[in-house]
């Protein structure tokens, strides 16, 4: 078994009180708690918190984790001789056994000896993961392949972590941000309490061309300034493959051209948009030829772009 | 074989009182207090069997960690529900905003 320094993780003393431990709990579960952290390795270092706090928190079993020693983090060792006896009934191995299901799994078959040993109905364990997709599978729908390190449960009440691989489907309609609930895919119930359940927190990988918001879609189309003064009729990628697109005669920088139903499509049936925004773009290498037609504009046009400044200015 | 349906957590589909308490593992008692504090919202409040959105179940999952995790009483659980639904809204709303931007920035 590998050993885990709890007093570490919490940043207390191996003498520290009851309330200097709480005091510490409370202080790092503000810092990395999934649901308010915004630091990175949040959920790791929350569930090592969790684990050591379980076991500190409660006297018994602080007691019996002090008897094990001090060891360095990650070393293999063995309690000393009669632990077992003591705080245990000594029916496990220690060899693959984490500690802190070891100390976990205390607490199931304390609780489960404190209601006179009988079965106790326990809904499995829901898991919460997050699966990155890009767009073209949100658009068409996927599968995506899970390695969960989960607990499961021996004949007698201890907690082993196993790893599980397993395929979900992402439906069509899935879009950055959004819940799947995979109804009976957590964890198993223990004495006929129902399965747990596995939640899909969807995160779309960015894009090289399309942002999303919601079931819609924007892409930045860029036009030469005679383009969008002309109009023309442009090829435009979709996520269904390119399509025509026609721009009007004097389109401003910024417009956004909507196609319409050519966003993702919504779960419930129906699509997203997808917008072009135009944006004008210059050439930066020009002919001689380029410019001297540009100076014949420029000279021949009576169009003022920054008219409303001489107003301000005049008044 | 049983056939799993999955189910996107959107305001499409409903979720019984009853239903919410299970999947989240929240008391009924901790989800009306929720509600009588004004941070989670049963479709209609009126109707002689509350239900919700299942996309409340993402906050009612996320309240029942809070409480355990933090050991909230039920007003400073309903102050952190509220608060961190209305940081989701604006992250959403800033989400929107920069996706519109050209040459937006995530």
């Amino acid at each position: 078994m590998k050993y885990k320094d709890y007093y570490r993780v919490m940043g207390v003393e191996r003498k520290a009180s009851a309330d200097e431990i709480k005091s510490a709990y409370r202080k790092l579960a503000r810092k990395y708690h999934p649901d308010v952290s915004k630091e990175p390795g949040a959920e790791e270092k929350f569930k090592e918190l969790g684990e050591a706090y379980e076991t500190l928190k409660d006297p018994e079993k602080r007691a019996a984790y002090d008897q094990l020693g001090s060891h360095s983090p990650g070393q293999e060792f063995r309690p000393p001789p009669g632990w077992e006896q003591q705080f245990g009934d000594g029916k496990f191995s220690f060899d693959d056994l984490d500690l802190g299901d070891l100390f976990s799994g205390m607490a199931g078959r304390m609780h489960r000896a404190g209601r006179g040993g009988g079965k106790i109905r326990m809904p499995g364990q829901d898991y919460e993961v997050t699966a990155h997709i890009t767009l073209e599978d949100a658009y068409r729908g996927t599968e995506v392949n899970l390695d969960l390190e989960v607990p499961e449960y021996d004949e007698n009440g201890f907690p082993h972590r196993v790893r599980r691989a397993f395929k979900a489907r992402i439906p069509k309609g899935a879009t950055d941000g959004q819940r799947l609930r995979l109804p009976g895919k957590g964890g198993k119930g223990l004495n006929g309490g129902r399965d747990g359940d596995l939640y899909l927190n969807i995160a779309l990988h960015p894009h090289r061309l399309f942002r999303v918001s919601g079931h819609d879609l924007f892409l930045d189309l860029p036009l030469a300034p005679w383009e969008a003064v002309l109009g023309t009729n442009v090829l435009v990628p979709t996520l269904a493959g390119s399509v025509r697109l026609k721009v009007p005669p004097g389109t401003h920088a910024g417009r956004q051209l909507r196609l319409a139903g050519r966003g993702l499509p919504k779960p419930h049936g129906g699509e997203g948009d997808l917008y072009a925004i135009v944006q004008i773009v210059v050439p930066t290498v020009t002919s001689e030829r380029e410019r001297a037609l540009f100076k014949e504009i420029a000279e021949a046009s009576t169009f003022n772009p920054r008219g409303h400044f001489e107003q301000e200015a005049a008044k | 074989m049983k056939i799993e349906q999955a189910m996107w957590l959107d305001e499409q589909h409903e979720l019984l009182l009853e239903e919410l308490c299970e999947l989240s593992g929240l008391s009924e008692t901790e989800l009306r207090e929720l509600v009588d504090y004004g941070a989670l919202a049963p479709t209609d409040p009126d109707a002689r069997r509350w239900t919700f959105g299942a996309d409340r179940l993402v906050v009612a999952r996320s309240a029942f960690r809070l409480r355990k995790d933090f050991d909230l009483d039920p007003i400073g659980l309903a102050l952190v529900v509220t608060l961190l639904e209305r940081v989701r809204d604006l992250e959403a709303e800033l989400r929107d905003l920069r996706a519109r931007l050209p040459g937006g920035r995530r």
